[in-house]
């Protein structure tokens, strides 16, 4: 079972972004790397001027690197990034809109957890199309996951297995918004949280997460105790997605569970203190609501939220 | 003239909109395979194969949606929607998965094929993308573009091009989006829900009304508001930033004041969302567009009555068409 690292999903300072490659490049137990910014194409220039370094780093350490296209594509200017990303030779893209697809042609490529893949027959047309790799969608269930795994066995199926959950992307900029700032003119407010803005209802219940244009669970996704059940359902590889926490010592902990180094007990100990006061789930895999989690193939589900009665 | 497109939940309903003056109508199959699957709601093959001849012999056309992404291992239960869809003599269908457009594209290469907003094309790079590999003839454009990103993408386009003029409004990019199975485990992309009535409580309280999705408080309303249906991306929260409709008000889309720009913008077909509306709403909500395109040939566009009763909070706004909140 392979472990790959998201993007970064966050507006990071660039030098801190460019340092956590670094790190993760030198220290952390991971195979693949998907880099650039997927979220806002806004973001992008500012990590433009970083990412030949970070990717040679990568490399250079044995990593297989991947290279991240934007969730939404609608404006000229995003168009072009997406068709330049696409003229790249060294890294496989990673497809995460199908604009993409045009432009790579059949090439070798990635597919990403932004794309809609929900069945066997459309992970077989895009293996026929040139993916090597598909993360699939985080809301796929279990029973979905393995049917779709065995389909394609010349491609690594991935499944989103660490990070908040991506549940949503807008054209509007909800961070400008609360800020009461036009997305055109937005001064970048959302680098004030790294780790996304809580959202809460009403009743001060923690909810979901807010990051530009994206919203994200607040509940942590976390696959580590199901890992097994993955392993037996062809899956290849588990993506962590990077959180404002020690990513380096979360890949270790995936690592050693995997490895049999640890029991998933104790992984789960472990990834709490390192990204701590955030709540596990897991819902999405066992066809429950997102939010939930189940500890295990016969844990009862735990909830953040009141469960409603009777309707 | 722009083509007006309107949704039918049911036989009745789709006879109101042929009444009322509609061009086209949209259906779907009453199961998973359509994106507003509710009980009570849509067409058995049997009506479905009637509508269709009733429609043609009123000189309407039926464009049937089988817009939900197929559930893995469960592929031949959409696969048989389109093949039945095809025997009823469907003019278009109203795709948004990739494997079953290759299917139908391989099997029926001579149906009309249109690509569901559930798809999220979004420019002219995806939409090409659709009509190379599968001869999609039109594209339903996302709620997330502004008139002129639509005149760019019809005029870029060797797609038809379709827009929403009326109705529910995501903010969120349609197809892409699963917060109500966050909540509930119910989403529109798997089974063709959102914020399902079934996970929805009401709670009486001393203040007013709570609503509540899934168990999460989604709205608050004083004794002296209405209490509106919680959708999720229309309820009220809070963050350090300040509390609010943070993701979009309680309102609808109507576009009626921009017909002349869409018009202007090469747009194929205008369409009204709401299959899971009454008669009354299809009937009054066709017979408005049907006045305002008229209105628009002959160039007296200000006789333009309100549409407000049907309209979500009795609010309603221009959406993304006019770039207000970029």
């Amino acid at each position: 079972m392979q472990l790959s690292l998201g993007p970064v999903l966050y507006n990071w300072a660039p030098e801190r972004w460019r340092d956590f490659y670094f790190r993760i490049a030198d220290e952390a137990p991971v195979d693949v790397v998907s880099v650039g910014e997927i979220v806002c194409s806004k973001r992008s220039p500012f990590f433009a001027d970083h990412i030949p370094a970070v990717v040679e780093r990568l490399q250079s350490a044995g990593k297989q690197v991947l290279l991240g296209s934007l969730i939404l594509v609608s404006l000229r200017r995003e168009r072009r990034q997406t068709e330049e990303l696409a003229a790249v030779e060294g890294a496989m893209v990673e497809v995460n809109d199908l604009t993409c697809l045009r432009a790579l042609a059949g090439r070798p490529h990635a597919i990403g957890p932004f794309v809609n893949i929900y069945n066997e027959a459309s992970a077989a047309f895009h293996a026929a199309h040139g993916a090597k790799r598909i993360c699939l969608p985080p809301e796929l269930p279990l029973a979905s996951v393995a049917t779709i795994a065995k389909a394609i066995p010349d491609v690594t199926t991935e499944v989103f297995a660490f990070g908040r959950v991506p549940l949503a992307i807008s054209a509007r900029c909800y961070h400008a918004r609360l800020h009461k700032l036009a997305k055109d003119n937005c001064r970048f407010v959302c680098e004030k949280d790294p780790d996304g803005l809580l959202l809460n209802t009403l009743e001060q219940q923690d909810f979901l997460t807010i990051n530009g244009v994206q919203t994200l669970s607040h509940t942590c996704a976390n696959l580590l105790g199901d890992a097994g059940i993955l392993r037996e359902s062809k899956v290849g590889s588990l993506r962590l997605s990077p959180q404002d926490c020690d990513m380096v010592e979360i890949a270790r902990i995936f690592r050693d569970v995997l490895d049999g180094r640890d029991d998933a007990d104790g992984g789960n100990r472990r990834l709490a203190a390192v990204y701590a006061g955030v709540p596990f789930s897991n819902g999405f895999l066992w066809a429950e609501p997102g939010h939930l989690y189940r500890r295990g193939r016969s844990g009862d589900m735990q909830s953040v939220a009141p469960q409603i009665g009777p309707v | 003239m722009m083509e007006l497109i309107c949704p039918a939940g049911t036989p009745a309903a789709l006879r109101s909109a042929i009444d009322a003056g509609a061009d086209a109508i949209y259906c779907g199959f009453n199961d998973e395979t359509n994106a507003r699957n509710f009980p009570g709601l849509n067409f058995s093959r049997d009506e479905m194969r009637k509508s269709i001849a009733l429609a043609h012999g009123r000189g309407a056309r039926v464009l049937v949606a089988i817009n939900t992404f197929p559930r893995a291992s469960a592929v031949e239960l959409w696969h048989r929607a389109v093949d039945d869809a095809v025997s009823a003599g469907a003019d278009a269908l109203i795709l948004a998965d990739i494997g079953l457009m290759d299917y139908t594209a391989r099997r029926h290469p001579n149906q009309r094929l249109h690509v569901s907003v559930q798809a999220a094309a979004a420019n002219p790079d995806a939409i090409a993308f659709y009509a190379e590999t599968f001869g999609a003839k039109r594209v339903v454009l996302p709620r997330v573009l502004s008139v002129p990103e639509i005149a760019e993408i019809t005029r870029e386009s060797a797609c038809e091009t379709e827009v929403f003029v009326f109705g529910g409004l995501c903010v969120m990019a349609e197809g892409r989006c699963s917060l109500s199975s966050y909540a509930t485990g119910k989403s529109p992309n798997m089974q063709g829900v959102c914020s399902p009535p079934s996970h929805v409580t009401y709670e009486q309280t001393a203040d007013g009304t709570k609503s509540s999705l899934g168990g999460f408080a989604i709205n608050r309303f004083a004794v002296s508001e209405p209490a509106g249906y919680p959708t999720l991306c229309k309820g009220r929260f809070s963050t350090a930033q300040g509390a609010g409709y943070i993701f979009e008000d309680p309102v609808s889309l109507d576009a009626t004041t921009l017909l002349r720009g869409m018009r202007n913008a090469g747009v194929t077909a205008l369409k009204i969302e709401g299959r899971q509306r009454g008669r009354a709403y299809v009937e009054s909500v066709v017979r408005h567009f049907r006045h305002a395109l008229a209105a628009l040939e002959s160039g007296s566009e200000t006789d333009i009555a309100s549409l407000k009763p049907f309209t979500e909070g009795q609010a309603s706004t221009l959406g993304a068409y006019r770039k207000t909140w970029r």
